[in-house]
């Protein structure tokens, strides 16, 4: 059984939510998608000062079997990238929730959020 | 999906071992157990044992059976001595490749040959065709039911295997086989050859004793390292060793010559084989080549990534993996000759990277 942490959001396509005090969003893959990918070797993620639309391609992750698309969950601009899944990129297998965040996304649109699936919900596709 | 996927003998084995099945020619196949990179890395410092009952076996029997298969392969196949193997193509007569195949002989009369996966019923079909449209006196019997086959790879191999049968290992050399009982199974073909680059052993196990053999390899190599290896690390293991794929860097519209495989094409054969007319004249001129090549980036450059030279699209890439080996992403591609001598490229979701064309297998 896949790992779903009930204090986050999540989307269909298997990207978590953290909405962080501040309002801005931490954004990484789930563990069920880093289970699915396999060994990940590496990630394309965006720079800071870049701007998405929902469900945008904001980057890929690579496994030795498949490259995936990353999609923005909410509208908004690239506050924080993680370059620590860049140079490790094994980060994504161990710790999917954790170190292996990849972008902090300031929203544009923050009535976007309560489109995104809870924990139950998002458990409820795997 | 139209057809129903086909089950290994080994299939219980699998999930009692928590592979990932996924489908594959036509097959639900083991992708994985753990990590395609430990499996992978298993195989070259220890070793794995691989399920590939998925390929199909066939039995050439009849008094025309050598001058027969002369005719359908590529390569020598009359000069084969029993309890030997031969590597070769199968060509259309346009110099297309029906398939890859291992060729063992039996005896004068009597050969047993290893198809892959997803051509096996083309093949018996081929062979069937071509058998009977020149008279060979002949018959061509489809086995791929009545046999299991596993694949123990790695430097360990060998001392692995050993602990389970009388066979005498060392002194079936590259390319040779013997038949004797492996873990209380009798009949089991015990070949030395293998698609890893690593050394190790290729069993075909009678379909019912699968299980057992399987079983006992595992309890015997656990302790030495072994890991249980999946489609996954089989890939990149034999992309790393440059060995084509079917489908991949050979298929029905690339030649043996423009897949790296002329070693395994006598052109100089008579009677001709199928397809070496067209062969003689593709070797004078080859008008693309299939080539391998490594990344200096993280990204892969995936199945049908076009080959840039400049802006203009010259190849398209074939095969493509991470090499755990270099820790770099490695792949093939097709690619026009005139172009080879130039400066190449792919393009990886925008971004430009040059390719390394590289003459020798990464790892040998």
């Amino acid at each position: 059984m896949s790992n779903v942490p009930a204090n986050l959001k999540y989307t269909k396509d298997h990207e978590w939510v953290l909405i962080n005090a501040d309002g801005t969003v931490t954004v990484g893959i789930t563990d069920y998608a880093q289970t699915s990918l396999g060994d990940v070797t590496f990630c394309d993620l965006p720079k800071v000062g870049d701007t998405f639309s929902q469900h945008d391609t904001f980057g890929a992750v690579e496994s030795v079997k498949a490259a995936s698309d990353l999609y923005i969950p909410v509208s908004g601009e690239i506050i924080a990238v993680n370059g620590e899944v860049n140079s490790a990129p094994e980060l994504v297998n161990k710790d999917p929730y954790g170190a292996a965040w990849m972008i902090k996304v300031k929203p544009a649109n923050a009535a976007e959020l309560a489109g995104l699936l809870d924990a139950a919900a998002y458990t409820a596709i795997l | 999906m139209s057809e129903t996927l086909q089950r290994t003998p080994l299939f219980d084995f699998h999930v009692r071992h928590g592979a990932r099945i996924v489908p594959f020619a036509g097959w639900e196949m083991p992708v994985q157990y753990t990590s395609i990179i430990e499996e992978h890395n298993a195989v070259r410092q220890k070793a794995g044992l691989f399920d590939v009952s998925h390929m199909g076996e066939c039995r050439v029997t009849g008094p025309d059976s050598a001058r027969f298969l002369d005719r359908v392969m590529t390569n020598a196949m009359g000069t084969i001595k029993p309890g030997a193997a031969r590597y070769t193509v199968m060509c259309q007569p346009d110099g297309g490749c029906v398939d890859d195949l291992i060729v063992y002989r039996v005896s004068e009369h009597e050969f047993f040959i290893c198809l892959n996966a997803g051509n096996a019923r083309k093949d018996i079909a081929w062979m069937q065709a071509q058998a009977k449209a020149e008279g060979f006196n002949v018959t061509v019997k489809d086995e791929c039911a009545d046999w299991a086959q596993i694949a123990i790879q790695g430097p360990l191999a060998e001392k692995i295997l050993a602990t389970l049968t009388k066979a005498d290992l060392p002194a079936i050399k590259r390319f040779a086989y013997a038949v004797d009982t492996v873990a209380g199974v009798a009949g089991c073909i015990i070949s030395r050859t293998g698609y890893t680059g690593s050394p190790g052993f290729e069993v075909y196990i009678p379909a019912a004793g699968a299980d057992a053999v399987a079983e006992a390899v595992f309890t015997a190599g656990k302790p030495e390292g072994l890991l249980l290896t999946g489609l996954g690390c089989r890939d990149s293991l034999r992309l790393e060793a440059c060995y084509p794929l079917y489908g991949h860097e050979i298929s029905e519209t690339i030649s043996p010559l423009q897949g790296g495989l002329g070693w395994v094409v006598k052109l100089d054969k008579s009677p001709a084989f199928i397809g070496q007319e067209a062969l003689k004249a593709q070797a004078a001129a080859l008008p693309s080549k299939v080539v391998f090549f490594k990344l200096n980036d993280r990204r892969i450059a995936r199945q049908d990534t076009p080959v840039l030279a400049g802006d203009k699209v010259v190849g398209r890439v074939l095969s493509g993996t991470l090499s755990p080996l270099l820790n770099q992403p490695i792949g093939s591609a097709l690619v026009d000759t005139a172009a080879l001598s130039g400066e190449l490229a792919v393009d990886l979701r925008g971004n430009k990277v040059p390719v390394t064309l590289v003459p020798e297998p990464f790892f040998k």
